[in-house]
């Protein structure tokens, strides 16, 4: 009994001291570190309120405040409207082609960031955006129609970018309303507009609250858009003027720090609501009875409007993207589509691209950092989640709130706090592949935790106790039982993971060094040096392996019985 | 006053399918009457009811409410729901989370097209109130009730604008056994003091033998039998009617000749000879199914006189309180017969089987399964 019951903490123990050690080091270290001077050869550090006296005394931090909120706000509202309206065409309405929709809509999930803002910079900068071309060739004007390089440019790619997100919000929003609460408002008597109103909308507020929330805190921790649109001309927020803070000459580690516990502060409250209001709204989504179909509303003729909404934002949203970066990657130099430049269609880019060397290497260390981490994260947190889950130990709920405490931290303030950890921790670990691991590892263990718990609610008590009547020690249990009973979340956990981790590029912006750079750092340098048709090449490259992947765990998800991965 | 007349309807399921819900189905209920459309799951029994409510839309037929039509394929009308003046209890209830008990009793009232003054709307709905037992819980939160209270407020909600006809799908289906004896006592009673024109669904058998005045059996989105609970329970015009509606042993036969009197034939089966009653005339030598219900079965260790009288033996027997459920071998065949517990015959005792022949049903065997 006693050999077993070791084994069981000898697993238990580094589970528990890997997801404390993963949230809170690195986070109580920017904490205590906003308070000091920096430590320098010269001088060891002091306790200051300086960084936090310098960083609210000026100006520029109201103008930072209120420009990260408007941005926020700006594309949480964009992407909530574009997002309810679609989810309500497709779940009520009888829109054609619905579910062929449904599936295309979630295609801009796949699309890096930094990909979809670059593709936007094509298609809409005063100087060689498409859009403004074609218009002023049409008008004979010379006039900027668009400009993406502003506040409202933000919101536009920002809000469009992350409107897939309300829509699956949205849509669940939808569905898990009891359609006979929308019904038997008909039956007594009200009609279209009043059972929307009375019912309908009064029904979905709390997921409205809680979407509008999600997407806010989502945005304001962004760091392409902004870094990309707003510091050309010299519109900040917070996450580009953390990044601005470090990479300028000396760097002003104090003030990032300042600015990133203001960051910290907005999310954390944002997330911190956003519970209360789905808590509150949970006794609203009763899902009972039989659940009939709901009847879609027949729209009559209004449908091919509807349908014609679905295209253009296709159009906006996938095709016009992805197409004017497959025109990038044909040139030799960036010009804009036109007859005379068909003439230059080249694959030069995509030579080099292959010929690339650092890329050869990053592609290596995105695969290396993607599949350990998802390893690692789901394996830890099953433990976790058995703990919390399956068991009646005091304090798991701290347990619990520690592993989702990576939530709250945006991924600039995360690169930022295991950046300055290890930079006074020597420990071997700054400027090699293991400072992007651990950082990955923190970054994403929510995201084991969410799958792992999911499935772990599922599996009934009765099945373990069974194992350990028949004899099996914990150990054993664990291996034998309880992992291939979790087997269909992990393995979309781990996708889903590996899928975000090749995308990751505002923690990894911090924490690269000159050989350990990722695949969306490879494409960062392109940007920054101006080589836009090589960039065009790789992302359209990486675009497709990213799909194929998304398309080979939807078929994993059939074969293995995996919930999708969102 | 409520008459379907062949009403199809059928939708699209998820995959794509066309699935053929209710077919040519037809009836009528007198005014003041309750009416049951009985059937397994996915036999049509809803999809008929929510035809009739208007929220779904039939493929043909016609449905007309005291000489007004809803629906009519062929003159092409269909009245929205909100516009029926039905009242219709679902079978989750829905309950609106975000309102009081007052404020969901009060919707139907407060959307109406005819005013009401705050002053009537408030007398109805405290009257209706009253009559489930709610009243003292008009300000408590909706989400706060327990499943029969909600049950009752559903019922209120759909009583409060004084329908023409009042739908009912499953309302006690999500109750527990005990709970769901005594609603239907009280549906009853509201049903009869308030005469109202009601349609009920359930899957429940002895629920629709208890509350209706004409049950309807459906399968497979036709109408099987109409009849009156006892009609339906005694003359099940078909294996399905008699297997769904409470239990019974199937024997078959053929006819060897008829009786002169009240449709009696005599048959041949596996049992031996029996006498037995068909509505439907029968010819020589046609092929027949019997239907005896277990409790029409009796059993005594003495061999009564008269016919339709076999020996069997006791293979098995359990205990349920009021009565007893034997398992009698007869030759090659097992009947299932439920006695009174004072019968004391023992596992592998000799017992005579005798078995009435106006309890010995005929029944149309032309859909054997």
């Amino acid at each position: 009994m006693q050999a077993r019951s070791d084994f069981k903490w000898a697993t238990i123990a580094p589970s528990v001291a890997l997801t404390a050690y993963l949230a809170i080091v690195p986070l109580g270290f920017l904490l205590w570190q906003s308070f000091f001077t920096p430590r320098t050869a010269a001088k060891i550090a002091e306790f200051t309120l300086d960084n936090y006296r310098v960083a609210y005394t000026s100006a520029e931090t109201a103008r930072l405040f209120v420009n990260s909120v408007q941005y926020a706000a700006g594309s949480a509202v964009f992407a909530f409207c574009v997002g309810a309206l679609l989810a309500w065409m497709n779940e009520r309405t009888n829109t054609p082609f619905k579910t062929l929709f449904f599936a295309l809509a979630l295609i801009p999930l796949i699309i890096p960031g930094i990909l979809f803002t670059v593709s936007w910079i094509f298609l809409a900068s005063p100087k060689i955006g498409v859009i403004n071309l074609a218009l002023q060739r049409l008008f004979g004007t010379d006039f900027v129609f668009v400009d993406i390089y502003s506040i409202w440019g933000m919101i536009w790619v920002d809000g469009l970018h992350y409107s897939p997100m309300a829509f699956l919000l949205m849509t669940a929003a939808f569905r898990s309303m009891d359609p006979a609460l929308e019904e038997s408002a008909m039956m007594s008597g009200a009609g279209v507009l009043q059972t929307a109103w009375r019912i309908t909308l009064k029904l979905a507020y709390p997921a409205i609250a809680a979407t509008l929330l999600i997407l806010f805190v989502r945005s304001i921790e962004s760091f392409e858009v902004p870094a990309l649109l707003g510091l050309p001309v010299g519109i900040h927020v917070f996450t580009s003027s953390i990044y601005q803070a470090i990479h300028q000459y000396p760097s002003q580690i104090g003030l990032a720090c300042a600015y990133a516990m203001t960051l910290l502060l907005i999310t954390t409250g944002g997330i911190y609501f956003q519970s209360r209001v789905s808590q509150r709204g949970s006794k609203y989504s009763t899902i009972t009875g039989k659940g009939f179909r709901p009847r879609p509303i027949d729209l009559g003729r209004w449908r091919y409007f509807t349908a014609a909404v679905f295209v253009l934002y296709l159009l906006l949203i996938v095709v016009l993207p992805f197409l004017v970066l497959v025109w990038s990657s044909l040139q030799k130099f960036y010009a804009p589509p036109s007859l005379a430049a068909l003439q230059n269609v080249t694959l030069d880019p995509y030579r080099f691209v292959f010929g690339h060397a650092p890329l050869a290497a990053s592609v290596w260390n995105t695969l290396l950092l993607a599949t350990g981490s998802a390893t690692v994260i789901m394996l830890v947190t099953s433990v976790i989640c058995w703990i919390t889950v399956k068991t009646k130990l005091p304090g798991r709920w701290l347990l619990d709130t520690l592993a989702s405490v990576p939530l709250m931290l945006p991924g600039i303030v995360l690169g930022l706090a295991i950046l300055i950890f290890y930079l006074n921790f020597k420990i071997g670990v700054y400027g090699t592949l293991w400072i992007l691991f651990i950082a990955y590892l923190t970054r994403f263990l929510p995201y084991g935790m969410r799958y792992n718990t999911t499935s772990m609610l599922q599996i009934h008590k009765e099945l373990e106790e069974s194992a350990q009547m028949s004899g099996a020690s914990w150990l054993t249990t664990f291996r034998r039982i309880l992992l291939p009973l979790l087997k269909p979340g992990l393995i979309a956990g781990w996708i889903y993971i590996v899928i975000v981790s090749t995308r990751e590029l505002s923690t990894s912006i911090l924490l690269y060094s000159p050989g350990t750079e990722v695949v969306s750092i490879v494409i960062w340098e392109l940007w920054e040096n101006g080589q836009y048709v090589e960039l065009s090449a790789l992302g359209v490259l990486f675009i497709m392996a990213l799909f194929i992947l998304v398309m080979v765990a939807q078929l994993a998800g059939r074969s293995f019985g995996v919930k999708e991965a969102h | 006053m409520l008459k379907v007349h062949q009403l199809c309807t059928e939708y699209t399921d998820a995959r794509g399918r066309v699935v053929k819900a209710a077919q040519d189905v037809s009836f009528e209920v007198p005014s003041g009457k309750l009416f049951t459309l009985l059937g397994p799951s996915g036999c049509g029994k809803t999809t008929t009811l929510r035809s009739i409510a208007g929220l779904e839309r039939p493929r043909s037929g016609e449905i007309t409410v005291d000489d007004s039509v809803v629906y009519s394929s062929s003159t092409n009308v269909f009245i929205a729901p909100n516009r029926r003046d039905f009242g219709m209890v679902f079978q989750s209830y829905a309950i609106w989370p975000h309102m009081n008990v007052y404020q969901n009793a009060a919707f139907p009232l407060e959307v109406r097209h005819r005013n009401h003054s705050r002053q009537e709307i408030r007398e109805k709905v405290m009257r209706v109130l009253e009559t489930v037992g709610l009243a003292a819980l008009a300000d408590r939160e909706a989400t706060g009730l327990s499943g029969g209270q909600q049950q009752r407020l559903a019922l209120a909600r759909a009583l409060v604008m004084e329908p023409k006809l009042l739908l009912l799908d499953e309302p006690l289906s999500n109750l527990d056994a005990k709970l769901r004896e005594r609603m239907r006592f009280e549906l009853k009673r509201l049903q009869q003091e308030l005469g109202l024109t009601t349609v009920y669904v359930t899957h429940d058998q002895s629920e629709a033998l208890a509350l209706s005045h004409q049950i309807a059996v459906m399968n497979e989105g036709r109408i099987m039998q109409i009849g009156a609970p006892r009609d339906i329970y005694e003359r099940p015009a078909n294996r399905f009617v008699a297997d769904f509606v409470g239990t019974t042993n199937f024997i078959e036969a053929t006819v060897a000749s008829g009786l002169n009197g009240a449709g009696h034939y005599r048959m041949q089966t596996a049992l031996g000879e029996l006498v037995a009653r068909s509505v439907a005339p029968l010819s020589n030598g046609e092929h027949a199914l019997l239907s005896v219900r277990p409790e029409d079965i009796q059993l005594s260790q003495i061999r009564p006189d008269g016919v339709n009288v076999c020996e069997g033996i006791v293979h098995a027997k359990v205990f349920l309180g009021e009565y007893l459920d034997f398992q009698v071998s007869v030759g090659e065949r097992i009947l299932l017969a439920r006695a009174h517990p004072s019968i004391t015959t023992g596992v592998g005792e000799r017992t005579y089987v005798h078995v009435p022949p106006e309890k010995c049903i005929a029944l149309n065997d032309s859909q054997r399964t």
